[in-house]
């Protein structure tokens, strides 16, 4: 047989009807993921049309967008950002009552982020076609899942038919070695990534992370890398599952026990991309060249070194981009003055993020100018947290530690960034106004955030930290 | 979904790259459970300033620009995030056409849905037409093509799938519907191999 890509693979086993010149592939689904503010239009087109889902066991869903990360009120009342908001939630535990599917809602313990609590519950698996009207979805390929956002049609036809009509997109291998430098991770890495192929340079491609520092990632520095393959235009992100994956996974609620895990493992193992097997197109990135990276502009392919200096723009949108942000051409994003620092969302709101931050923050304050949220990325990890202090820790350097939910990076429940203020946030979006009217958005891992949250500036991490990271190597 | 075989329109003008769905449509506005009313927060931080004022340098806002269905933008069109929102904003502004030399993936397939058609040209032709945005163009669907006022034809890339949609007026979810027994056969020959598996 002709070697296989892993996209190959899991495209080939959930091909229903094969794409012709005249039709796209009916692709199945495994997983579907809903959340409140891209499907309420779908179950109403549903209903319009007299449908009801097909396989309600292959739904999962759950609110993040709009809900709160301040807890109730006395009274239990929890402090919707508007009365819309509220009334999405709402339609959401409706739509789902209505159809029998499993929500994890406000209160229950394993509710948060739809792409932090997926695999979390072990409802993500190797293999797997996973969709949800979400572009982070490609979060879920860290599992070696073929796993990519859809828009609310597309939510209609997964309830209806638990199908896709897809082209195959092509492929791009990205692959990574070497060892990583001091006070550089997965978001450093992904930054980089991006700022080499460009803001674009994925599109039409699914994406396979590959080399060795790949595989010396744990589970949420792949999710990392993984969920921001959208910002490089790529349809989704992909990583071939081995034994870090089967370990994360042995420890989730909903994978296979006992005798049928082994079994799972076997099948997970063959998804991988066969030697020989051919990509369309392939990048190599030595890890020596990942320095800590942060944005300099108004889109994620303007990552730069965080002591580089700001390219000169040689056309209209990259100067509007300057312009908007702030920045000349020759500084350094290093040295700006910082406001608000974010630290949560899909790309950045998992246990070891909020471990980098603590790190930061443990004996140290925010600086007074700046103001600091820490929002984990579910309950769940809300709990580790705070089993292991790091709230008393985010408390005491006088941050705040919120409840969990997608909160400022898209600033859709109330928690903004003013207009002209200047964040560093770990999310995963820097277009204007993003974090609210007017915001401006420097990304970067929890590290440089937590870092720039204590000085009040952008600060070079792996400087500020290298007696404290010496220490824990 | 009703049919789309000609349109025959003068174009606003977008020039940036990389215009993505929060601008296209902010995320503020994503609070809602329908699919009307959108267009009036198309573009929203471009076309009003702070104090919700309308900006009259922004293209939408001009009169001369009223009624006008074809949008021209920079590359790299509709970046950003799935929110079919961002299609259905366009749609409720008027506009039935997005030409750009790149348009993301998501965003593509979302228009499509919507009615709104996709249309990727080579770079110089696209920087050309946003020179001259008062040109009356007319977009044949059926050979996939687009003809300016002075005779000049570009043909862009249509899915032949997507393009007898967009004639018919029909949309994919008959489609899906009509294979249900290729869907119920492939359920259960995966339950066979999972369970001969395990």
């Amino acid at each position: 047989m002709k070697p296989r890509t892993l996209f190959d693979k899991i495209w080939d086993a959930h091909v229903v009807v094969p794409e012709t010149d005249a039709a796209p592939a009916v692709l199945y689904i495994d997983l579907h993921l809903l959340h409140e503010v891209t499907t309420p239009q779908a179950f109403t087109e549903l209903a319009t049309r007299g449908l009801s889902p097909r396989r309600v066991d292959r739904c999962i869903a759950t609110m993040d967008h709009s809900t709160p990360t301040l807890p109730a009120d006395a009274s239990g009342k929890l402090p919707y950002a508007s009365a819309a908001s509220e009334q999405q939630v709402d339609a959401l535990r409706e739509n789902c009552a209505k159809h029998g599917i499993e929500l994890f809602d406000m209160g229950d313990a394993r509710r948060g982020i739809v792409h932090v609590i997926a695999p979390e519950q072990g409802l993500t698996q190797p293999g797997m076609t996973i969709v949800c009207g979400d572009s982070h979805t490609s979060t879920h390929g860290a599992f070696g899942a073929l796993a990519f956002g859809i828009g609310t049609s597309e939510v209609g036809h997964v309830l209806a038919t638990q199908c896709l009509l897809q082209r195959k997109a092509k492929t791009l291998a990205i692959e990574i070695n070497g060892p990583l430098r001091p006070g550089v991770g997965a978001k450093d890495i992904i930054l980089h990534v991006i700022g080499v192929i460009g803001v674009n340079g994925g599109t039409g491609h699914v994406i396979e992370y590959r080399g060795s520092t790949i595989r010396a990632l744990d589970m949420d520095a792949r999710m990392t890398i993984c969920n921001m393959s959208i910002e490089a235009g790529a349809r989704a992100g992909m990583i071939a599952p081995d034994e870090v994956t089967f370990a994360y996974l042995a420890n989730t609620p909903r994978a296979p026990k006992g005798a049928a895990f082994e079994h799972a493992k076997a099948r997970w193992s063959q998804f991988c991309t066969d030697d020989g097997a051919a990509f369309d197109r392939e990048v190599k990135i030595d890890a020596a060249d990942i320095r800590p990276t942060l944005t300099w502009g108004t889109h994620p392919g303007t990552a730069i070194a965080v002591d580089a200096p700001i390219p000169t723009p040689t056309d209209d949108s990259a100067r509007k981009g300057l312009a908007y942000m702030g920045f000349a051409p020759a500084e350094t994003v290093a040295g700006r003055e910082v406001d608000v620092v974010f630290v949560g969302s899909c790309t950045n709101g998992r246990l070891t993020d909020m471990r980098d931050v603590a790190m930061v923050l443990q004996g140290r304050r925010v600086h007074p100018r700046v103001r600091m949220l820490v929002v984990p990325g579910s309950e769940q990890v809300k709990r580790e947290a705070e089993a292991e202090g790091i709230d008393r820790i985010v408390r005491a350097a006088g941050a705040e530690w919120r409840e969990p939910g997608c909160s400022m990076c898209i600033a859709m429940n109330g928690d903004i960034v003013a207009a002209g203020q200047t964040a560093v946030s770990t999310s995963n979006r820097n277009f204007e106004g993003r974090q609210g009217p007017g915001s401006r958005t420097l990304l970067a891992s929890p590290l440089s955030a937590a870092v720039a949250a204590v000085t009040g500036y952008v600060t070079d991490p792996g400087v500020f930290l290298s007696d404290r990271i010496a220490e824990t190597i | 979904m009703t049919a789309f075989t000609q349109l025959e329109s003068a174009c606003v003008v977008l020039p940036n790259e990389n215009i993505d769905t929060d601008q296209i449509i902010p995320a503020r506005f994503l609070s809602t459970t329908t699919r009307k009313g959108l267009g009036e927060h198309a573009f929203s931080d471009w076309r009003r300033d702070a104090s919700g004022q309308p900006r009259a340098e922004f293209p939408f806002n001009q009169p001369h620009n009223a009624g006008r269905s074809i949008l021209i933008a920079g590359r790299n069109f509709g970046c950003g995030s799935s929110r079919e929102h961002a299609p259905w904003a366009l749609t409720d502004l008027g506009l039935r056409a997005v030409i750009s030399s790149q348009i993301a993936d998501i965003f593509r397939n979302n228009a499509l849905k919507n009615g709104l058609l996709p249309i990727v040209l080579d770079e110089t032709v696209v920087q050309d037409l946003m020179q001259r945005p008062d040109d009356v163009l007319r977009i044949d669907v059926a050979s996939n093509s687009l003809h300016t006022p002075d005779g000049r034809c570009f043909h862009f890339p249509l899915d032949a799938f997507a393009r007898t949609c967009l004639l018919e007026g029909v949309d994919e979810m008959g489609y899906l519907l009509a294979r249900g027994d290729a869907i119920t056969a492939f359920e259960h020959r995966r339950e066979q191999e999972l369970a001969h598996a395990g």
